[in-house]
């Protein structure tokens, strides 16, 4: 084979590759969407009618547990977590830190974002044996919280970085404290905090592994902070497993309602970066 | 008056300065404290275990049964070294190649559209990929790869978890090893093309060379994440704590360990802390792994000051 024609097979094997990971990826969300999508036309309300009291045997009811629980882990673990992340990603900033001090702290934000989510389960667990609870809502909103934690900030660090010089050097020019140049640096970095917040909080609403033992795999409806519940991830977890055809049935239509959630965050996140991107100084006019 | 209530006095200012930078200080020594209580916890809470037991004979042992008090970790050990292994065998050189595409060949919209098509997938649930594969992947594997090899399979076991498990990282790597391509400096493909060497020689001994860091820590990654996955393999695997004898086999991995005895078990002291093991265990070798990651993509930086 001449180098030419070498070449030429490269670039269809590179070609073909790409082909290949496109193609798996759209069986993916093509059987999911078509799957969920069937079961849910038969009977759109099993979304928000609560589970029967045969649920996990028969699938009686429909898995509005789940999505309340869902909603009510993720939203407040993700403000928890975005409070914590942009304070700490602010103070990695120059103004406040070194740079040894940040990449020391960036160090170990990239360990805490590739320990594997099962450990932040078992890790917040023994934390409920130690003080005595039992699995609850409470606990899968500290594990979400610690698990969204890292993710959040490696992307509000990245996007308060990648904020015009010019903010903070005419802020401070004026006159302001470190505090009031942090919040101009902030707004002017808005459009990566608000993505990243975003890919925090699809991060979140999609893991199993956390919540698996923290939140308490029940099949009622949350009522209360401290009373057992389940997520949409866990749900389909549980109910794929099951031997009863309508059980695993709901587990298509969750990852459905999952699939369509998580791709709508992406879109919005994507919307928003574009939208905010023409406020912000340097940024593109749209 | 107007000024003093739209621009606050200094003394207001300088105290908000105080309460903010003290808050914000705890809020950047978060990450390690998070890192050193979820460490020592872990530790602790495994010491009942090794106080009891000796390291070297679990890690040797290959009998599992928490109820008999004999904890074997070596069955899971091997499932999870082969998944692992297996997956990134067969992801690795598609997300390379995948990558060489996006970053080299792809242009203009094509390139958007991939390229977005693959950082959308790294955000799919791991639990939707599990899903789809027990209606695509596992009827594939027991109806029709099995008997192609002579083996009897139901298509739950290592083989459908590492296949799944290379579909789900694949995209991570790509997007991480497209990020290390596209760092590399213009000069080296103009000088390349320049002396007359083809896109592919230049690709191959130019870039793959210069870029080898970034990637190898991309596979480190990647490997890193297979390691530690639990939910595609809970599903997947079979959950028999055996050494398996081949690759349609049932097994065991070391996170599915822990979810498939934690449930009932976790009342019992030692079992507890035998499970608490396994996920100390998972931590010191993702972070291993990462750690290595991140010493190439540092060399990689200085080398080519990005």
């Amino acid at each position: 084979m001449d180098r030419y024609a070498k070449q030429r097979a490269f670039g269809v094997l590179a070609r073909a590759a790409a082909g290949l990971v496109v193609f798996v990826m759209a069986v993916v969300i093509g059987v999911t969407i078509f799957r969920g999508g069937r079961v849910l036309l038969a009977d759109p309300s099993i979304v928000v009618s609560p589970p029967g009291s045969r649920y996990a045997l028969e699938g009686t009811g429909g898995f509005f547990h789940a999505v309340l629980g869902s909603a009510f882990i993720v939203g407040p673990a993700t403000l928890v977590s975005m409070i914590l992340a942009i304070s700490t990603a602010t103070y990695l900033q120059s103004d406040y830190s070194s740079e040894r001090f940040s990449d020391a702290v960036n160090m170990f934000l990239n360990v805490l974002w590739a320990t594997p989510p099962i450990v932040y389960g078992v890790f917040v667990l023994t934390i409920v044996i130690a003080v005595g609870a039992r699995t609850s809502l409470f606990f899968g909103i500290i594990a979400i919280a610690v698990f969204q934690y890292p993710i959040m900030t490696r992307y509000i660090d990245e996007a308060l970085r990648s904020a015009p010089d010019t903010v903070r050097e005419s802020t401070y020019g004026l006159g302001a404290t470190r505090f009031e140049t942090a919040k101009m640096t902030a707004r002017a970095a808005l459009p990566g905090i608000v993505a990243g917040v975003i890919m925090g909080f699809a991060r979140g609403i999609g893991d199993a592994a956390t919540v698996l033992f923290t939140a308490g795999r029940s099949t009622n409806m949350p009522n209360g902070l401290f009373e057992p519940a389940t997520t949409l991830p866990v749900l389909i977890f549980d109910n794929s497993m099951s031997f009863n055809e309508e059980v695993r049935a709901h587990a298509y239509a969750a990852s459905f309602v999952l699939i369509v959630v998580v791709l709508g965050l992406i879109v919005v996140s994507r919307l928003l970066a574009g939208r905010f991107a023409q406020y912000v100084p340097g940024g593109r006019h749209a | 008056m107007a000024e003093s209530t739209d621009t606050p006095r200094l003394g207001q200012r300088l105290r908000i300065e105080r309460v903010s930078e003290l808050w914000l200080r705890m809020a950047g020594y978060f990450a390690i404290a998070l890192f050193a209580l979820i460490v020592l916890t872990l530790v602790h809470r495994s010491l009942p275990l090794l106080s009891e037991y000796s390291v070297v004979q679990m890690l040797t042992s290959t009998d599992w049964d928490p109820s008999q008090n004999s904890f074997g970790f070596l069955p899971a050990i091997v499932g999870t070294v082969y998944v692992a292994v297996l997956s990134m065998l067969m992801g690795t050189p598609i997300a390379i190649l995948t990558a060489i595409y996006i970053a080299e060949y792809a242009e203009g919209r094509m390139k958007t559209l991939v390229s977005s098509f693959i950082d959308v997938l790294a955000a799919i649930p791991s639990v939707i990929f599990g899903l789809v594969a027990l209606v695509v992947v596992v009827p594939l594997v027991g109806d029709y790869l099995a008997p192609l090899f002579g083996a009897s399979a139901t298509g739950l076991g290592i083989l459908t978890v590492s296949l799944v498990m290379a579909i789900v990282v694949t995209p991570f790597m790509i997007s991480l090893s497209v990020e290390s391509l596209e760092a590399l400096p213009d000069e080296l493909r103009e000088t390349s093309l320049g002396v007359g060497a083809t896109k592919w020689e230049t690709i191959r001994s130019v870039l793959l060379r210069a870029a080898g860091p970034g990637i190898f820590s991309a596979v480190l990654l990647g490997f890193g994440r297979v390691f530690g996955a639990t939910i595609v393999p809970a599903m997947l695997i079979g959950g028999q704590t055996q050494i398996p004898d081949s690759l349609f086999a049932t097994g065991q991995t070391l996170p599915t360990l822990i979810v498939s005895d934690f449930g009932e078990l976790m009342s019992i002291p030692i079992t507890q802390s035998a499970l608490i093991f396994v996920g100390l265990m998972l931590v010191v070798v993702v972070w291993i792994f990462n750690f290595g990651a991140m010493l190439l993509q540092r060399r990689l930086r200085r080398r080519w000051q990005y």
